[in-house]
């Protein structure tokens, strides 16, 4: 397929949709063909927008796969709810995320009153905002009544009393908000629109909560698993169509993690591109570069060995690769920028399990003078988006794997944060790792079993992964 | 398992020894504590098999269920643990001293502060190891919903006076315990682990015997007869000619050998003798078969107290080697908490009300898991401050770092009023992960003072942004800023961790979460044919 210049490659296209379409919201991609992932996702969109707008139920909720336009959808829902004249509030989970949505709906509509609510610490929002003239700003709910918009993270809200209800919420990454954080702001609203994606990591506690496993409220469990749970009629959707994953990842990550709500790449094969202006020069680093410029995968595989979770090999070839790809001038195409367009420190990350292993490869980086790359862990890289990835398996050279290493979100967030090429560096003898670490975790009577389980993913991503292996033997 | 704790661990089984994991002892001790050392039947849950139970190390009261699937035996069983129980935990209750606590006012609904009484002290419970406190559970749960003959007449099988009551202590103790850094309740396998590291599986750790042998073997020697790992194997496996184990299970679960040549033996014949005492015709024969069935529960007992007797000896050996630590500065802040759980339990019971639910509601729920990480967050914070040792294995990870000041610049901030913001570099062979502007602490008169990552200097030396703690003045306050040579370990985790939002009130419960628990009234479990088999 060949991109269509007039269109943009976001779902909100605003030619071939209108909220009164009605809820076209279960036909599947496969009944037409060809496919059509804009005019599939468009649709999508107006289903959600409609049930938000005109439906019954209190709730509606949308299951969003990796960059299938998330934030572009909550940015949209909140423009039409506030058109319509219906003031809302925002319940974001971070401030990164609550300041990002702030400069989309500005960027969007930049008349709106929007109310930015942020905590009393230093430094509470991001600077860019000041710069923006209907965006008010402050530390009580009461100073931004009757904005169109109020955003804030779900901690903030939290702290929210004695004020009336919104009529309308969005909730913004709902599958990675915990229970009990919905508990504390639901009173603060009517009816609410919750986003998120189930792939990635669920919410954690960093005490044992197996006393409430099982039950609808468990307060460690997701929001979206109590609210369904309690209220199993409202309204499901999900975004068909990811814009982010380039045709040669949405398939694998499809298959491995969404099994059964599969989604398509908005991209077809040769729209998007990876090249390097300096050929290679034969080393492992270099022949793996090319094998995932060429098939969007890359496999650098070490010796098998037990290692400490800071492996100095593995880290020293993760930097290696990320040395190389800025040294042989690396330039990606794509429907964004049909001219090549350099591939710049900013627009490369580094995903790892444990912040020991972040903080090593930034010492790993800094030693080869690598600036500006992001490295963080799969925590931290939920929601973000680059070019190219190099991903420290999060069970290279581990002598077990524990439920932490095989937790299927922690895989799913590393595999699906780029737009060109993911590449791995992992230690020989995962798979037979895996063989001998099935999964044991308790089974909790009443708990929703969640497919596929991490030790399933982590075989299915782990043997397509086998087929762009590059070994290499550290000098 | 932390960095640290892995070496302790092959230091452990290099030398032979457990290595200690902190200088200071991280748990409360109390001056009185009760000892209870339960044994359970095999094949059926929550049925007691005795327990030894006392605060005198030397004189422990024996308890004994001689046929533990009798209901009516076992119910006086739990009617003589309440009996030793209740006294010990409700003798703590009288003495009070005033306290404050922020309540909100239902009127104005502002938070005010209310004098209210709090008990200058505490029961504490020690059971040998996790597994004890999971009894305690069980036996809370069973106990709890019992009613009285005197609260229901027309209770069918009504419990002995006390024993509801003492469900809700055991329960309100069992709950207490998962919370971090409580001592209400303790497991002393859980408290031994806490202090040394062993060479064997924190697995094996529960095994009350070997974990004190590693601690505190019996010989002296390194890989030979009197070394821990010889004596933790010896504590494990080691039988007698009979094929019993020489140190039994701290249980309350028993070694299988014992249950079937010893105690199922005795039961038998305690089972003949009363039926026989049934069926006896005439007094002289009831006389004869009276007899018999005192022997045999006697027996019984014998067999229950050998089995519960090296475990009793063995906690109060345990309570000896913690008592020689120092406690931990902060460990007696954690036992105020203690107290406080204790006189609120206290409170709901001379209240009048009714026995904790059989599950939390949504919003009781979500505030015990913020009241636990909370505690668990504080824990963290407060152990490494009270202990070098524990601080090492944080700075180790990254998350703290020490290191002598090198340099202190005067700085202001750039408002009317010019607040102090000086810069201290500090030279530190640690290697923290600090992330750009993260925030760090330190410990200033017990208070911590925060201070901004500013960046490296060029010999590698980490500059810090000071940003409170130094007064209302222009000047910072004496002593308030580090001077060259200082030497000071900063936290990159927080020393007083802050609680979580309060949530609405139960009755407030929202849609999501299915709105308001219902009224339905606490029963106990209905009767199944399992219970009866």
């Amino acid at each position: 397929m060949t991109p269509d210049p007039t269109r943009t490659h976001r779902p909100d296209a605003p030619d071939d949709r209108s909220p009164s379409d009605g809820p076209p919201s279960e036909r599947s991609p496969s009944d037409r063909s060809p496919f059509d992932p804009s005019a599939e996702a468009a649709r999508a969109t107006a289903a959600i927008l409609h049930d938000t707008l005109h439906g019954e139920a209190r709730g509606v909720v949308v299951d969003s796969p990796p960059g299938a336009g998330k934030s572009t959808l909550v940015v949209n829902a909140a423009l039409e709810l506030a058109a319509a004249g219906r003031p809302l509030m925002v319940v974001a989970q971070t401030n990164a995320q609550v300041d990002d949505l702030v400069l989309r709906l500005a960027e969007k509509q930049p008349d709106l009153p929007v109310g930015r609510l942020h905590s009393s610490d230093a430094d509470p929002y991001d600077k860019a905002l000041d710069e923006l003239d209907h965006v008010r700003k402050s530390t009580k709910a009461a100073d931004l009544a009757g904005l169109d918009v109020v955003i804030s993270t779900a901690a903030k809200w939290a702290h929210v009393k004695n004020v009336e209800p919104w009529r309308h919420a969005i909730v913004d990454e709902a599958y990675q908000m915990r229970s009990d954080a919905l508990l504390a702001v639901a009173g603060l609203f009517e009816r609410a629109l919750f986003v998120g994606d189930p792939g990635q990591l669920d919410p954690f506690s960093i005490v044992g909560s197996e006393q409430w496993a099982g039950l609808s409220y468990d307060p460690s469990a997701s929001a979206v698993s109590t609210l369904l749970a309690h209220n199993p009629t409202l309204p499901q959707h999900r975004l068909p169509v990811s814009w982010r994953l380039p045709a040669s990842a949405a398939p694998l990550v499809s298959d491995a993690f969404y099994p059964y709500t599969r989604f398509r790449s908005g991209t077809d094969h040769g729209d998007r591109s990876l090249s390097f202006g300096v050929p290679s020069d034969g080393s492992g680093p270099d022949r793996v570069l090319d094998e995932a410029a060429a098939s969007g995968w890359g496999l650098l595989e070490l010796p098998a060995r037990h290692t400490p979770r800071t492996d100095p090999e593995a880290v020293r070839a993760v930097a290696e690769v990320v040395r190389r790809l800025l040294d042989r001038g690396g330039a990606t195409v794509s429907e964004r920028s049909p001219d090549p367009a350099p591939l710049t420190a900013d627009r490369i990350a580094v995903g790892t399990a444990h912040r020991d292993q972040a903080a090593a490869v930034r010492a790993a980086l800094a030693e080869l003078a690598v600036t500006g790359v992001t490295v963080d862990t799969a925590n931290r890289l939920q929601g973000r988006e680059y070019d190219v990835t190099v991903v420290l398996h999060p069970l290279s050279g581990r002598p077990d794997a524990t439920a932490f290493h095989l937790e299927t979100g922690r895989l799913c967030v590393l595999a699906s944060r780029h737009r060109q090429a993911c590449i791995v560096v992992c230690r020989a003898g995962v798979a037979e790792l895996l063989d001998e670490h099935p999964s044991t975790e308790p089974v909790q009577l009443g708990v929703t079993v969640k497919f596929p389980d991490g030790w399933e993913a982590n075989h299915a991503v782990l043997s397509h992964l086998a087929e762009h292996r590059v070994p290499y033997r550290p000098q | 398992m932390s960095l640290i704790h892995t070496l302790a661990r092959l230091e452990a089984v290099e030398s032979g020894r457990a290595q200690p994991l902190a200088t200071v002892r991280h748990r409360h001790l109390a001056a009185r504590p009760l000892v209870f050392v339960p044994l359970t039947t095999a094949g059926e849950a929550g049925a007691p098999l005795g327990a030894l139970v006392g605060a005198d190390r030397e004189r422990p009261r024996l308890l004994l269920v001689p046929q533990p699937r009798d209901r009516d035996l076992r119910f006086a069983f739990l009617s003589d643990l309440a009996e030793e129980l209740l006294p010990y935990v409700e003798s703590f209750a009288d003495e009070t001293e005033p306290a404050e606590r922020a309540e909100t006012d239902p009127e104005t609904g502002k938070r005010v502060k209310v004098e209210v009484e709090l008990c200058a002290d505490a029961p504490q419970l020690i059971v040998p190891s996790l597994a004890g406190i999971e009894f305690v559970r069980l036996l809370g749960r069973s106990m709890r919903f019992r009613r009285t003959a005197e609260q229901d007449p027309d209770t069918p099988y009504p419990a002995p006076p006390r024993v509801p009551l003492l469900g809700r202590w055991l329960t309100h103790f069992a709950e207490r315990a998962r919370v971090p850094g409580s001592a209400l309740i303790a497991a002393m396998t859980e408290l031994l682990s806490r202090h040394w590291a062993t060479g064997q599986s924190s697995l094996e750790d529960q095994h009350l015997g070997a974990l004190l042998a590693w601690i505190d073997p019996p010989g002296e020697g390194r890989d030979g007869e009197g070394s821990g790992a010889a004596a933790a194997l010896r504590a494990e496996t080691a039988r007698d000619e009979a094929g019993q184990l020489l140190c039994p299970p701290a249980g309350p679960a028993t070694d299988p050998a014992f249950d079937n040549k010893l105690l199922a033996p005795a039961i038998e014949r305690y089972d003949r003798a009363r039926s026989a005492v049934a069926a006896a015709e005439d007094g002289l024969a009831a006389d004869r078969h009276l007899a018999e069935l005192t022997a045999a529960e006697r027996e019984i007992a014998a067999l229950v107290e050998s089995r519960t007797r090296p475990t009793w000896d063995a906690v109060w050996r345990g309570l000896d080697l913690l008592a020689a630590l120092p406690e931990g500065e902060r460990a007696a802040e954690r036992w105020t908490r203690d107290r406080w759980s204790y006189t609120g339990h206290r409170d709901r019971v001379l209240a009048g009300e009714p026995p904790q639910p059989r599950l939390d509601d949504a919003v009781t729920a979500a505030n015990k898991l913020a009241t636990r990480e909370t505690a668990q967050a504080r824990l963290e914070a407060q152990e490494a401050l009270d202990d070098p040792l524990v601080m090492a294995g944080r700075r180790l990870s990254g998350e703290a770092f020490g290191g002598e000041v090198t340099e202190v610049v005067m700085a202001y901030t750039e408002s009317k009023r010019p607040s102090p913001r000086p810069l201290v570099t500090l030279r530190t062979d640690d290697s923290p992960h600090l992330a750009e502007r993260a925030k760090v602490y330190r410990s200033l008169a017990g208070k911590p003072q925060s201070a901004q990552f500013v960046g490296y200097d060029e010999e590698g030396g980490v500059v810090l942004r000071i940003l409170d703690k130094m007064g209302r003045g222009k000047e910072p306050e004496e002593g308030s800023v580090p001077v060259k040579g200082d030497r000071i370990t900063w936290t990159l985790f927080e020393h007083t961790p802050r609680g979580g939002p309060s949530l609405p009130e139960p009755e407030d419960t929202p849609w999501t979460h299915g709105g308001p628990p219902g009224e339905g009234a606490q029963a106990p479990d209905p009767v199944t044919p399992e219970d009866v088999l």
